[in-house]
């Protein structure tokens, strides 16, 4: 319903938007008119909407890392701006030699595969369950998927408590089935591994809501055919409903990946500082102490290009996948 | 129960068939131990915040000497751990709700209009894709990546001086890292945004769309009287996600306020330091003041679960 003062301001053009545009769409010669022939009709109007979030984020994302780019190739720290007349890779081949380094990218790479892997197949496992057709299915969807609502900073609190050498809850649990108990956070061998475990709890309800999704989707004659078959429950599963999961596998493990990759609020919050517990340092946190603890920005610039590459090898196919399949 | 019979997975009827009297038997076996599964799921899911919830509860002597996931008994039951929590981080409440709730309308609103440009105008698919997959990639950047330019850029945009009026009013000239904030998360922000209404605006009617700009409708007119009206649901779903995302992040507060003894301290950067001290840890007053700074997202999660679970499954 427009009102009756846009309806006569209007009248004049069938597509208008302001006065400029309409001039020079008659005489045909703008600049305008030639954007939207070679571009498409709406070009050039519909760029208002689109145009400033673009900006936005050309300017503050992919503008960001080419300047970070830059720093990486000076030799950028303590106080006062960077200089860039000197370019070269020296803070790379300085990261390769540092054994600080090379354990953080070991941590990181296996952080990445555990946490997928173990996430995924939890979060598989959680699907199938609640697709049994239960009774309070909400219920028990709502609770699984809760974790992920909280902050890392609160979970990194939780777990900090039930990780606790002498009161912690899995400790409890161990002395009371006869074991002994375990320095989780404070042994460099298991910290990982502790770390892992914790965000799985955080984001397995996260793989089943992507995996519930999947299974939703799969119609049910591809059950039926299964049972008539005489298949049973578990080969059911695993030959004809799993692999049809491939798309929200595909999907589930990039955005997990990308979850882990941010676990910096987490380890930060574990500990209250910018050194994680021995043992569980990873690119994400070393890129920040080098930065905002030791003022090594050059250094520190040159680690956040080798962890976006990283990211980049995960989400670059990905996105290829999508484009492929017509998604984007 | 019948009901549930018939319902059920594939390995109970294949093995039922030929002997019907043990199937009831068997199904009830079945659904117990299924019911028993999913109820030990969910407590391993909620052992930790119920650990964390009667701890809160618990004086110093009682965090050591009882069970941690016992109930406080009324000899160590006390409130001060949750009255220290909220001293210490009820100002950090109010600066993080100062820049979650603008920088989620912003970039929900700013998204929306990406979106809709790019999705319901008329230019050609070979130019959206490109744009379109920047905004994609967008979502998945390691925040690293931009953390030094990040710095850099805002110490760079004399932007304290700009707002120096704000500042002349008696309020903290801190609070230019509020206002930092905001823009920066509405920037990193607007990729899933714009994702997430483009999936909803491409399943949207299209004639109804057409007709309209058949009948002379801008562009503008279009998405004010048609898209915008028609756009409720998702936008709860945007908001309610970046909301939660902006509440919970740690890393551009660490970077832009720095300080947790600064006015506009947010509430995770609070948190993240609340309760260590060198005589040791107090996890009483770290749980404490865990559930304050999960509150709202907490709130916001139980009103609105299924919106937040589409977000996330989008």
């Amino acid at each position: 319903m427009a009102s009756h003062n846009d309806d006569t301001e209007e009248s004049g053009d069938a597509v208008t938007d302001g006065g400029v545009v309409e001039e020079q769409q008659q005489t045909g010669f703008g600049p305008i008119t030639k954007l939207n022939e070679r571009f498409g009709s709406d070009f050039v109007e519909s760029s208002q909407f689109w145009l400033p979030p673009f900006l936005l984020v050309g300017l503050f994302v992919y503008g960001a890392i080419i300047w970070n780019v830059m720093i990486s190739l000076t030799d950028f720290q303590g106080f006062g701006t960077p200089d860039y007349s000197d370019l070269d890779l020296e803070m790379y081949a300085r990261a390769l030699s540092d054994s600080g380094f090379v354990d953080a990218a070991v941590n990181t790479f296996v952080l990445l595969i555990g946490f997928t892997l173990v996430t995924l197949a939890i979060g598989l496992g959680l699907a199938i369950l609640i697709d049994r057709n239960i009774r309070f299915e909400n219920t028990f969807r709502t609770i699984y998927l809760l974790p992920m609502s909280l902050s890392f900073v609160v979970t990194a609190q939780f777990w900090a408590w039930m990780y606790n050498f002498n009161n912690g809850v899995i400790n409890i649990v161990l002395t009371s089935v006869g074991l002994d108990r375990v320095d989780w956070i404070g042994s460099p061998n298991i910290v990982l591994w502790a770390v892992v475990f914790a965000l799985m709890w955080q984001f397995a309800g996260y793989a089943m809501v992507v995996y519930l999704a999947g299974l939703r989707a799969i119609p049910d004659e591809h059950y039926e055919a299964a049972k008539v078959d005489g298949a049973s429950t578990l080969r059911m599963y695993w030959r004809v409903i799993i692999p049809q999961l491939k798309g929200s596998t595909i999907s589930a493990s990039v955005v997990l990946m990308v979850f882990a990759l941010k676990a910096f609020d987490f380890l930060y919050s574990l500990v209250g500082g910018y050194r994680p517990p021995n043992g569980a340092d990873i690119l994400a946190t070393k890129m920040v102490r080098e930065a905002y603890a030791n003022l090594n920005w050059a250094y520190s610039s040159a680690i956040a290009i080798m962890l976006f590459l990283m990211a980049l090898s995960i989400v670059g196919p990905y996105l290829y996948y999508q484009y492929k399949e017509g998604h984007l | 129960m019948s009901d549930e019979t018939r319902t059920d997975g594939g390995a109970v009827s294949a093995a039922g068939s030929d002997q019907p009297a043990g199937l009831l038997a068997e199904i009830d076996a079945y659904r117990v131990a299924l019911y028993l599964g999913l109820l030990a799921i969910l407590a391993f899911f909620l052992i930790p915040i119920e650990s964390g919830l009667v701890t809160s509860f618990k004086t110093s002597t009682g965090v050591s000497g009882t069970l941690p996931f016992a109930p406080p008994t009324p000899e160590v039951f006390t409130l001060a751990k949750w009255q220290t929590a909220f001293d210490a981080l009820a100002r950090g409440l109010v600066n993080s709700a100062l820049y979650a709730v603008p920088a989620t309308v912003i970039s929900a609103l700013l998204g929306s209009f990406a979106a809709y440009g790019i999705t319901q105008s008329n230019w050609k698919p070979k130019y959206k894709a490109p744009i379109l997959a920047l905004f994609v990639a967008g979502i998945f950047i390691p925040y690293q990546a931009v953390l030094v330019p990040l710095s850099q850029f805002w110490s760079m945009v004399p932007l304290q001086e700009a707002l120096g009026f704000v500042w002349a009013l008696g309020i903290s000239s801190d609070y230019t890292g509020v206002v930092e904030l905001i823009v920066t998360h509405v920037a990193y922000g607007l990729p899933i945004c714009t994702v997430l209404f483009r999936s909803y605006y491409k399943n949207m009617s299209e004639e109804m769309i057409e007709a309209a700009r058949l009948d002379g409708a801008s562009i503008r007119r279009v998405y004010r009287r048609i898209v915008l009206p028609l756009s409720g649901p998702m936008f709860a779903v945007v908001l309610i996600y970046q909301f939660t995302q902006i509440w919970n992040d740690l890393l551009f507060t660490l970077v832009l306020v720095q300080t947790e003894s600064s006015t506009a301290a947010p509430i995770v950067l609070i948190l993240a330091g609340l309760g260590q001290s060198l005589e040791g840890q107090d996890f009483a007053l770290r749980m404490a003041g865990a559930f304050i700074a999960a509150l709202p997202t907490l709130a916001v999660y139980i009103m609105f679960g299924e919106e937040f679970a589409e977000g996330v499954a989008t």
